[in-house]
């Protein structure tokens, strides 16, 4: 079994309707009948990040804002177990349905 | 070239695909199995002409790849490499019943082919895994640089490790959709060697052709029931027929209608039509590589281009463009009503078609207008064609007609 990682991808901050909750919470059901789930949240979005950078001798510099402005941001993510990337690849693309914005897939590396 | 030297060649386009796949079954990885085929045909190179051809080339080549791997695997475990485990990844789920498809080979056909990885990387994966053509050859093939070409497979095969790409045939629910990816990426190949589209190139590069028919032969062998394969299949062969007369010794792209029938592969062709008839009497829906197959076996059954049986391509083409209502076959059935119903009723169906940017858009419009004596419009025509055109052989052509049209009117 290998976990990836969907990163739920969107233009603003906007909180699901309650049809695409409802359509998440189907989804989040079937992944744990099924025994794909790990871990799910939503995310607050960029204005709400603070970088913190703790690499050099001095104090962590502490920055306002996400490391890099950019139009569309993760707002959320899942944590899903699955055989292999066509499964997780089928699941992604429920959930995008779902949720009603795109999903980046990724592998967790496993030790 | 010796015998040993044909053998040698023979093997490799008989086994090579083979040999891979069966390592990449028995390691779970995809680049070490690369790496001691490889090994093994180098062996083969070094060995057979001094010790004889072995009575069965394929299995000598499976078993010393595979002695190679272990003892690979043997040496890194000695030096307790911190991957070793990564390499001995094994089938950790049961098989799943595949029936009369399941082949390594086919396995390794799909995965290469995975919708995950893009397009380039997929023909070129696909070259180098199942083909077995050098990074050498595929970078010189695509006009791209060995390191950039060797980077772009390095990092497919860490992908599809990292990933999990499965090694396995899709699910039968899936499999349609996937098969089509395969179709799609063997005619990509095919057609990059038919109609290069880069002005640096040769015109016309057999050996890309020739590599996608016999990938397509192999994925046929594998898939057999498949009605698309083997439209797929008919497809290149009628093209392929048609090689040596498509473009003139002096490099110029010559129109099916003006060509030497007589300089067309009879074979090809003979094989190309008995696919054709065989998925005709299947009895079932043809789907798009079989239309077009059709298409082409009607045009490659006239002796002379004037016995063409256009009303039969044209309601090939209208069954085409319920399947597939691109511009592009939109366009192509064009071509066939000027033939029928003359190119005043073509250019009408021609016009609002969102195809400004494509230069076969234009050279039909050129070589329409200049059938209705519109020289100006079709000049005009031919000029955004030969700007847009990217193959050599199609721009001399262009040029010539477009420069027929300038004396026919000094005249």
């Amino acid at each position: 079994m290998a976990q990836y990682m969907f990163s739920v991808i969107y233009d603003s901050t906007d909180l699901a309707t309650s049809e695409e909750m409802a359509a998440i919470d189907v989804f989040n059901d079937r992944l744990q009948a099924e025994g794909h789930w790990v871990f799910a949240a939503g995310l607050g979005g960029p204005d709400t990040a603070t970088l913190i950078d703790n690499r050099g001798a001095e104090a962590a510099v502490i920055t306002d804002g996400p490391y890099v402005e950019t139009k569309e941001y993760v707002v959320g993510f899942w944590i899903i177990e699955a055989a292999d990337l066509d499964v997780a690849l089928k699941l992604a693309a429920e959930g995008s349905r779902a949720c009603n914005r795109k999903v980046e897939v990724r592998p967790i590396l496993s030790a | 070239m010796t015998d040993v030297d044909e053998v040698i060649t023979r093997a490799h386009h008989a086994e090579w695909a083979r040999v891979v796949a069966a390592l990449t079954r028995r390691l779970g990885d995809l680049d070490l199995a690369e790496e001691m085929a490889a090994e093994a045909f180098a062996t083969a190179v070094e060995r057979w002409p001094a010790d004889g051809v072995p009575p069965n080339p394929g299995a000598w080549l499976t078993t010393t790849a595979n002695h190679k791997a272990i003892d690979r695997l043997r040496r890194e475990a000695k030096r307790g490499e911190k991957h070793r485990e990564a390499l001995m990844l094994s089938d950790h789920e049961p098989p799943e019943p595949l029936g009369d498809i399941d082949d390594d080979r086919l396995r390794l056909v799909f995965t290469c082919c995975h919708p995950a990885l893009a397009m380039e990387t997929r023909i070129a994966l696909t070259l180098r895994m199942v083909g077995g053509l050098t990074v050498p050859e595929i970078a010189h093939a695509f006009f791209v640089q060995e390191s950039a070409m060797g980077q772009r497979i390095t990092r497919a095969k860490a992908k599809i490790k990292a990933a999990k790409i499965p090694y396995r045939v899709p699910l039968r629910e899936d499999l349609p959709a996937r098969i089509t990816g395969v179709l799609r990426v063997l005619f990509l190949i095919f057609n990059e060697g038919y109609l290069a589209s880069d002005p640096e190139k040769e015109a016309v590069r057999g050996e890309l052709t020739a590599e996608a028919i016999r990938l397509t032969r192999l994925v046929r062998d594998l898939l057999p029931a498949d009605g698309e394969v083997a439209g797929l299949l008919a497809l290149m062969l009628l093209i392929e027929a048609r090689r040596a007369a498509r473009v003139s010794a002096g490099g110029e792209l010559v129109t099916l209608g003006e060509q030497d029938r007589g300089a067309w592969d009879r074979e090809l062709i003979a094989e190309g039509h008995a696919l054709v008839r065989a998925r005709l009497a299947s009895g079932q829906a043809p789907g798009r590589y079989q239309i077009l197959a059709a298409i082409n076996a009607v045009h490659t059954d006239a002796r002379d281009a004037r016995d063409t049986d256009w009303s039969q391509i044209l309601a090939l083409y209208d069954l085409l463009v319920r399947l597939d209502p691109t511009p592009i076959v939109r366009l192509n059935r064009a071509i066939a009503v000027a033939e029928l119903d003359g190119p005043e009723v073509a250019l009408a169906e021609l016009d609002g078609l969102p195809l400004e940017d494509y230069h076969a858009f234009h050279a039909a419009r050129a070589d329409l207008l200049r059938r209705l004596g519109r020289s100006e419009e079709s000049r005009a025509a031919y000029d955004r064609a030969i700007e847009l055109a990217g193959n050599s052989a199609e721009t001399a052509y262009l040029i010539r007609r477009r420069d027929q049209l300038a004396s026919a009117r000094n005249r």
